[in-house]
């Protein structure tokens, strides 16, 4: 009889916790169904009524769009287009330098090391835009204004990546496989090029899929440097529609939104099992 | 075993210490061009009254004078420094609070032996997708979904019968507020589960079995157990979540803003810190300058705190 009484408060309680998932998930994932669907409705069903079945209008939202931006130098593809070319080289620019920085301090002893490790700890929480102004005059007198270079480059120092690359090596890497591989003559550069590299593989993709996303996502370091209408990036298109939101038909922004949602949709349901794996680890926020 | 390890590391020190150097050097330069180095000029700058207007520059040394200013200490002048660091508080702690509760909840049912639930991995892979997403898409979004043709606007106010201030919620301060801190809420609390759930997974499953023997219920061990073993993660994540709260720009910047003015709608009662930075950055560097060092200011002393914290906790643990 207790027994039968424990199961059934088991039950209760597993339907209760499975019902508030289930409406978390939904409460995460309706926003952006709404919006694919209303990428699909017209204007005037938009304003009048919510659903979750799509609509018709679809092709005429996309042409209005695509309308509405011809006259100006960039539009949602450009853009994405812009994204994608600061965002993969300064991942490839991290995700090197940070495992070469990490190499540097987990194998070598030297007098700095102590010091250098502080120092990555310490930075690991300053954010980026507190030097801000700073770093768009200096950029301004180095006449890298409007340039890609001050978004890619900077990349390269990253503390919080090289933190969990040191993490990840204290794990994966062990001193007498190094000191073999100096015995067999290598010389230190081809080591880390030719041994520690693919070990650290599973480490730098971790990384590089969440480099890559902040890079994509970045808005207030671009909205300073870059200038010209057809450099702009992705974050910044969006900014651009959201001026024209209230003016144009909302079938057009809706496109637009789903567009600008859609590469990352897909990156993330390829990859989810190593994106929530990466987070759990912690040390990914930006 | 002391002794090899002590020679391993002389010989080491000896022979191979230079390559140290080589391979921490681009970081460094790196680090020292384009962060160092601007947060330095941002100090100098703070202490001149640097314009630029119709092209020309006019910089003199006017001492603590920006910062004056934007305390509003000065008179005539207005506090907007405190102003927007208030408004970046209200709209942080809207979000902060409620995530740390709620992740705190599923954390604790999503890792419940006794009564395991399915999907677990589905569901943690569900409520991080925001997280993902481009903020400014998602501010945009928002926006014109709860504007005032807003459809979820329409639908509240015709199905649901809600009545709603001034026919427009973005012309209401509080719902703007909330409608804010909302977003940032939905898209932080998956990423904080997750790592409260990597934290509750460590925590030895002995001690909740000793537990139930000397018969504590659920929220005894979750008082007495799971938070004070958690509390280097809470925080991790408390602190992270600080330093990220108060350079909050995307969502607030795009989501009923005057995007020109860079004002925080309506009434400015939605500006935060980084908005008056990027209002000023062009023409009134000092002033930019002064506000970025405060900003630094507080972040350096929030992570001097977690440093000392932190590393007390590691030395106790070891």
């Amino acid at each position: 009889m207790l027994r039968n009484n424990y199961t059934l408060k088991i039950k209760c309680v597993r339907f209760l916790r499975t019902s508030v998932c289930i409406l978390l998930c939904l409460m995460c994932l309706i926003p952006f169904w709404m919006m694919f669907v209303n990428a699909t409705r017209t204007t005037h069903d938009i304003r009048s009524s919510i659903t979750l079945i799509p609509g018709t209008n679809l092709l005429k939202n996309i042409a209005s769009l695509q309308d509405t931006f011809k006259n100006m130098d960039i539009n949602v593809f450009r853009s994405m287009w812009n994204s994608l070319v600061i965002a993969a080289p300064s991942t490839l620019l991290a995700v090197y330098v940070s495992s070469l920085t990490a190499y540097g301090i987990f194998v070598y002893d030297f007098k700095l090391r102590k010091a250098a490790w502080n120092f990555i700890m310490f930075v690991m929480l300053v954010p980026g835009s507190v030097a801000a102004i700073g770093f768009y005059r200096c950029m301004l007198q180095m006449k890298l204004i409007d340039s890609y270079l001050p978004l890619i480059l900077p990349a390269a120092a990253s503390p919080s990546v090289v933190f969990f690359m040191h993490q990840y090596m204290k794990s994966a890497l062990s001193t007498e496989m190094i000191e073999a591989a100096r015995i067999d003559g290598a010389g230190e550069i081809r080591i880390f090029h030719t041994i520690i590299t693919p070990l650290m593989k599973p480490a730098m993709a971790t990384q590089a899929i969440f480099l890559f996303v902040i890079s994509w996502n970045n808005l207030f370091i671009p909205s300073m440097i870059l200038t010209t209408d057809s450099k702009k990036t992705l974050p910044m298109f969006v900014q651009i529609l959201q001026s024209y939101a209230f003016k144009t038909d909302y079938g057009a922004v809706y496109v637009g939104l789903s567009v600008t949602v859609l590469p990352l949709f897909l990156i993330y349901f390829l990859l989810s099992r190593y994106i929530v794996a990466g987070v759990a680890l912690g040390g990914v926020k930006e | 075993m002391k002794n090899i390890k002590a020679k391993r590391k002389a010989q080491k020190s000896v022979s191979y210490g230079k390559y140290g150097y080589l391979f921490i050097a681009p970081f460094f330069i790196i680090y020292f061009i384009f962060d160092l180095w601007p947060l330095f000029t941002t100090f100098y700058y703070s202490f001149f009254e640097y314009y630029i207007r119709n092209l020309t520059e006019s910089m003199n040394f006017c001492g603590f004078d920006n910062y004056r200013n934007v305390l509003g200490i000065t008179a005539g002048e207005k506090a907007y420094f405190l102003k927007y660091l208030k408004n970046t508080v209200i709209l942080w702690l809207g979000n902060f609070i409620p995530q740390i509760l709620l992740s705190l909840l599923l954390a604790v049912w999503l890792t419940d032996n006794r009564c395991r639930l399915k999907g677990i991995g589905l569901t943690k892979v569900m409520i991080y997708l925001p997280n993902m997403i481009t903020a400014a898409s998602i501010s945009v979004l928002f926006g014109v979904m709860f504007s005032q043709y807003g459809p979820v606007t329409a639908f509240l106010r015709d199905v649901c019968k809600v009545t709603i201030p001034y026919g427009d919620f973005l012309k209401d301060i509080g719902s703007t507020r909330f409608l804010i801190s909302f977003v940032l809420f939905w898209m932080w609390f998956g990423s904080t589960t997750i790592l409260l759930i990597s934290g509750m997974l460590g925590i030895n499953p002995n001690l909740y079995e000793a537990a139930d023997i000397d018969g504590a219920g659920g929220w005894k061990k979750f008082t007495k157990i799971t938070v004070p073993l958690l509390k280097p993660i809470l925080l991790y994540t408390l602190i992270t979540s600080a330093i990220g709260g108060l350079q909050m720009y995307d969502i607030p910047a795009l989501f009923n803003t005057d995007a020109a003015a860079m004002i925080g709608l309506p009434d400015d009662t939605t500006t935060t810190v980084t908005m008056y930075i990027m209002r000023l950055y062009k023409a009134d560097v000092g002033k930019a300058s002064a506000i970025s060092v405060l900003l630094f200011l507080i972040t350096l002393a929030i992570s001097v705190v977690l440093f000392c914290i932190m590393g007390d906790h590691e030395k106790g643990g070891k």
